[in-house]
């Protein structure tokens, strides 16, 4: 196609907004390469330390929306120590530096300054939307350049970061001509806000269409917002309690019924059960529901609600509502898509959970399924083969059962035949957690099966090196695997060393893994970097001792070369 | 093979597997001259540097360390952590040291009759064991005799005969590798000792697995060892803290009507204990007759909500009457004024308000309600019968 014109070619790639599609397009030949880089607009980064800013720039001059990834996965668990690294500055002040017309910046686990949110903020004139996702390192002050500084600000996105709230005035220094805000969400800040200055502002931005407070923000001022912004489609309450016969309560139902555009509902940071009636005329309407962090509301209630909500497609919830609510679930909400049930109690005491039985009533009731996260106590092969049946489609299936290693409580096995019929019958799976007790045999079926499979994350499971093996040679289009507490060693971490360069990451932690064999991988990879954290100086004592285990190990490709900001507990090999 | 007999002369529970499995261990012919050295009540001489760690822990352990004279170790693999040991509890490291005593698996070594598992083996970290908080069970891990191991059933010399071990209140040395289900159902998860454990066989062959017992007491243990694995269960911090900050919140509210819970005693006649419910958990009085029902067992308010008008909650006195009619029992309620009231005759929410306390009495004494004088005379009656015994006995004195 050498006679193709390329502006020809820059109108069809125009089309193109995955970007796995157009990495597969610049892969073609060097004049594709070259009309996309180009007219790439939107770049995502998998992993910040595969790259460096300046050859993200170098390829991409026309970048206007950055997406970068930092921690490991498994930072969410408390796993990576707090100063691991991820810092978005060297970002933010290379794109600055070389006139980059940002627009969006969205990041997840990462390490975020004030001072790089005031660069952000002061660097890009165009700077539009801000999206922040269990990130931490930042303060309100952070926040408040943002809101003074970034004039066409459409949208500042908190979704359960880490921020010291200094309980400034951040939302006051959005000027009067802020007007162009269309999604708001500070859910995650702990601190009070200045409600006068939250209401001013919600009253000029006539654009809004998503707002998420935080449980500073009383009933009274929702009630306020909500009665001049009825065209909002996304709504996170922040406290929810108020008494049922009081007139703010009465004006609050008034103003949600008018509220007919509202189809994401979720908050209720705080809530009084006897206060939840007032959304029932919304809930027709509801497409999404996130009652995850709505402590205190009984299963009974919980099912009242959900009974008005027949078109829920996204479901997160607390598993207090039981098996029994489950089953309304199924019965009511036969769009459903994607449910999450997260456990209420976090310490395991047993009683307001779910079982394997809710599990069976959803997927026999939501054929399409296609996203579960499922805490539960229990879980059985039966159930499980069950759930494959009747849901083929699942891409994203993460089973956490809370106690890790234990098997099927009827019949005593293990849990491989259950977690084999779903990669069997799932062809689209991408995601799968395991747990509960299992053996290599559950990895024997990963491998065979489970042929789209791009993450995989693994706890207390297998028995030998055999299980990560089979992942491994199976899995071809395997992106991320993470592994805690399992009996994988040297052997299998060393068998296919270039496995790796095909995938992003690999986390191992608490396995069998010597740091001679880490070494030994990082030698004959040296596109990988291999790094080792050791924490509590396990291994200053004896660095050269190659037969010692070690805690926790991460490794991903990178072009690069190590990066230069690990911390001192942070080795690469 | 000294923890069977120590099980024995503790407890006597499995006696006759523990002769089944000693006679059946034979085969482990060096082990035969260690266990007629055994003493287990003079373990205290126990010379193993080992049992300097778990000195805390009874003369259980002290057996422990004759299993390692006997050598019914198997080769754990990987069992060499120790890497691990100084993020465990004080006796995690010493069971950690103690590791190699606890065969699990057929040993590399070829000593495959003793494939007793202690259900603490484990090349590493098991879930139970990085749970830091089992040193609250150390002591019930290795205490008191009873224990259990497992004889792989994949070793065809082997018996598949268990030895039960018995362990104070619920601690259980993990049960995973139990081929006979018992009664006393030890925890996994919960009390497990800190051997690196596996809490299941780790035979290669894998077979063993189909004896592997569950814990599934787990839902009725009390949490003993509820300490958190770092990295489990996998929800995300911000998640963990802010429920538990909420959580904090509405535990503080007790007895109080307020948005979280609503908390009242609930006596019953003949019970030796009280239970303690949230009224804010039921929305209707037909889910607090079950609930009840299902803590006391033999309360039951019975079909008094078909009985009324649909939508309609409340329960005339007469016709509670007549449910209770075949019932032994009544559910009463103290309101704000201190009067004992029957449940059921006003709406919910209006009861709900008023309610301080439950009581289950007998109908018996329940028909006796709107009389209070009836009682009181009882009672007095019963003081003065009581008092004139007294007098009696300090005139013969």
């Amino acid at each position: 196609m050498n006679y193709f014109p390329e502006e020809v070619l820059e109108h069809v790639f125009d089309f193109l907004k995955s970007h796995r599609d157009r990495n597969a397009v610049s892969l073609v030949c060097k004049s594709w390469y070259r009309v996309e880089r180009f007219s790439r607009e939107r770049v995502f980064i998998g992993n910040c330390y595969a790259i460096n800013p300046d050859r993200l720039i170098e390829r991409f001059p026309r970048l206007r929306s950055l997406t970068l990834k930092g921690k490991p996965h498994f930072a969410d668990f408390n796993l990576v120590p707090h100063d691991w690294g991820g810092f978005v500055y060297p970002w933010i002040d290379a794109m600055a530096k070389r006139g980059v017309n940002l627009e969006e910046l969205r990041l997840k686990r990462m390490v975020v300054s004030d001072e790089g949110l005031e660069l952000l903020s002061r660097s890009f004139v165009n700077f539009k939307s801000l999206i922040l996702v269990s990130c931490e390192g930042f303060t309100t002050d952070g926040l408040a350049a943002i809101a003074s500084n970034c004039r066409f600000l459409r949208e500042l996105d908190l979704q359960e970061n880490e921020v010291e709230d200094h309980r400034g005035q951040w939302l006051s220094c959005f000027p009067d001509s802020c007007t162009s805000l269309v999604s708001l969400n500070f859910a995650c800040l702990k601190g009070e806000v200045n409600l006068a200055a939250l209401e001013r502002l919600m009253a000029r931005s006539c654009n809004l269409r998503s707002l998420k407070l935080n449980h500073a923000v009383p009933l009274d001022t929702l009630q306020k917002i909500l009665a001049q912004a009825p065209q909002l489609v996304d709504l996170g309450t922040g406290s929810f309690v108020s008494d049922p016969d009081s007139e703010t309560f009465r004006r609050l139902r008034t103003a949600i019924q008018k509220c007919a555009s509202i189809k994401s509902l979720s908050g209720f940071l705080e809530v009084a059960p006897c206060c939840l009636p007032a959304i029932y005329p919304i809930c027709l309407n509801l497409t999404t529901l996130n009652l995850s962090y709505a402590q205190g509301i009984h299963g009974s209630e919980l099912i009242k609600l959900i009974r008005h909500c027949g078109k829920l497609q996204r479901l997160w919830i607390l598993d207090c509502i039981g098996d029994k609510g489950l089953g309304v679930v199924a019965s009511t909400c036969k769009e459903l898509q994607e449910l999450r049930v997260f456990p209420s109690d976090l310490h395991g005491d047993g009683h307001a959970a779910v079982t394997e039985e809710g599990l069976v009533a959803i997927s026999a009731g939501c054929p399409k399924l296609h996203s579960l996260l499922y805490f539960c106590q229990q879980m059985t092969n039966a159930a499980l083969i069950t759930v494959a049946k009747n849901c083929p489609n699942f891409t994203r299936f993460r089973l956490c059962i809370i106690n890790p290693t234990i098997p099927d409580p009827v019949t005593m096995q293990p849990l491989d035949e259950g977690f084999g019929a779903i990669v069997q019958s799932c062809k689209g799976l991408r995601r799968l957690s395991l747990s509960g007790l299992l053996t290599d045999q559950v990895f024997l079926y990963i491998g065979m099966y489970a042929e789209q499979l791009e993450m995989l994350s693994v706890a207390f499971a297998g028995d030998s090196d055999k299980g990560m093996l089979c992942v491994l040679n199976g899995c071809k289009k395997l992106k991320k695997l993470e592994i805690m507490d399992s009996p994988f060693g040297n052997l299998a971490l060393l068998t296919d060393v270039g496995k790796y360069e095909t995938m992003r990451s690999l986390w191992m932690s608490s396995c069998e893994v010597t740091l001679g064999g880490c070494k030994t991988l990082a030698k004959k990879m040296p596109r990988l970097n291999v790094e080792i954290i050791n924490e509590g100086d396990q291994m200053e004592a004896t660095p050269d001792d190659d037969r010692q285990k070690v805690e926790k190990m991460y490794l991903y490709r990178s072009l690069v070369g190590a990066r230069r900001d690990a911390p001192d507990f942070v080795w690469t090999l | 093979m000294s923890p069977p007999l120590i099980g024995v002369e503790g407890e006597g529970r499995g006696n006759v597997s523990i002769v089944t499995a000693s006679a059946s261990m034979g085969c482990v012919s060096q082990n035969g001259s260690e266990l007629k050295e055994r003493n287990y009540l003079g373990l205290s001489a126990c010379s193993s540097g080992d049992s300097s760690s778990v000195s805390s822990v009874s003369e259980d352990n002290k057996s422990n360390l004759n299993l390692k004279a006997t050598e019914l170790r198997l080769g754990l693999p990987g069992s060499q952590s120790p890497e691990r040991v100084p993020e465990h509890s004080q006796l995690s490291s010493g069971k950690f040291e103690e590791k190699p005593l606890f065969p699990l698996l057929p040993s590399n070594d070829g000593i495959n009759a003793s494939s007793q598992k202690t259900v603490v083996s484990g090349n590493k970290r098991g879930f139970s064991d990085t749970m830091g908080g089992f040193s609250e069970m150390k002591g019930s891990a290795y205490n008191e005799g009873k224990w259990m191991f497992h004889i792989a059933g994949s070793e065809s010399e082997t018996p598949q005969s268990v030895v039960q071990g018995k362990f104070p209140g619920n601690a259980g040395i993990n049960a995973g590798l139990m081929s006979r289900p018992s009664g006393s159902q030890p925890n996994i998860m919960k009390e497990v000792p800190s051997k690196p454990s596996q809490e299941r066989s780790r035979a290669s062959n894998g077979n063993s697995h189909n004896e592997i017992k569950a814990s599934n007491n787990s839902s009725s243990a009390p949490p003993a060892a509820k300490a958190q694995v770092v990295g489990w269960p996998p929800i995300r911090s911000f998640r963990k803290n802010t429920l538990a900050t909420t959580s904090k919140n509405n535990d503080e509210v007790d007895g109080k009507p307020g948005p979280g819970t609503l908390f009242v005693k609930v006596s019953m006649d003949g019970a030796p204990y009280l239970r303690k419910i949230d009224l804010r958990m039921y929305s209707v009085y037909q889910e607090l007759s079950s609930a009840l029902e299902k803590m006391f067992s033999c309360f039951t308010i019975g079909q008094c909500g078909s009985h009324g008008a649909p939508g309609k909650e409340t329960l005339s006195e007469s016709k509670l009457r007549d449910i209770l009619h075949g019932s032994e029992y009544v559910l009463t309620y103290e309101d704000k004024d201190g009067d004992w009231m029957l449940v059921g005759d006003v709406p919910w929410e209006m009861f709900i308000e008023s309610c301080k306390r439950l009581k289950i009495m007998k109908s018996s004494d329940a028909i006796g309600l709107d009389d209070e004088c009836l009682e009181l005379v009882w009672r007095d009656w019963l003081r003065i019968l009581t008092f004139q015994n007294q007098s009696n006995y300090s005139v013969s004195l």
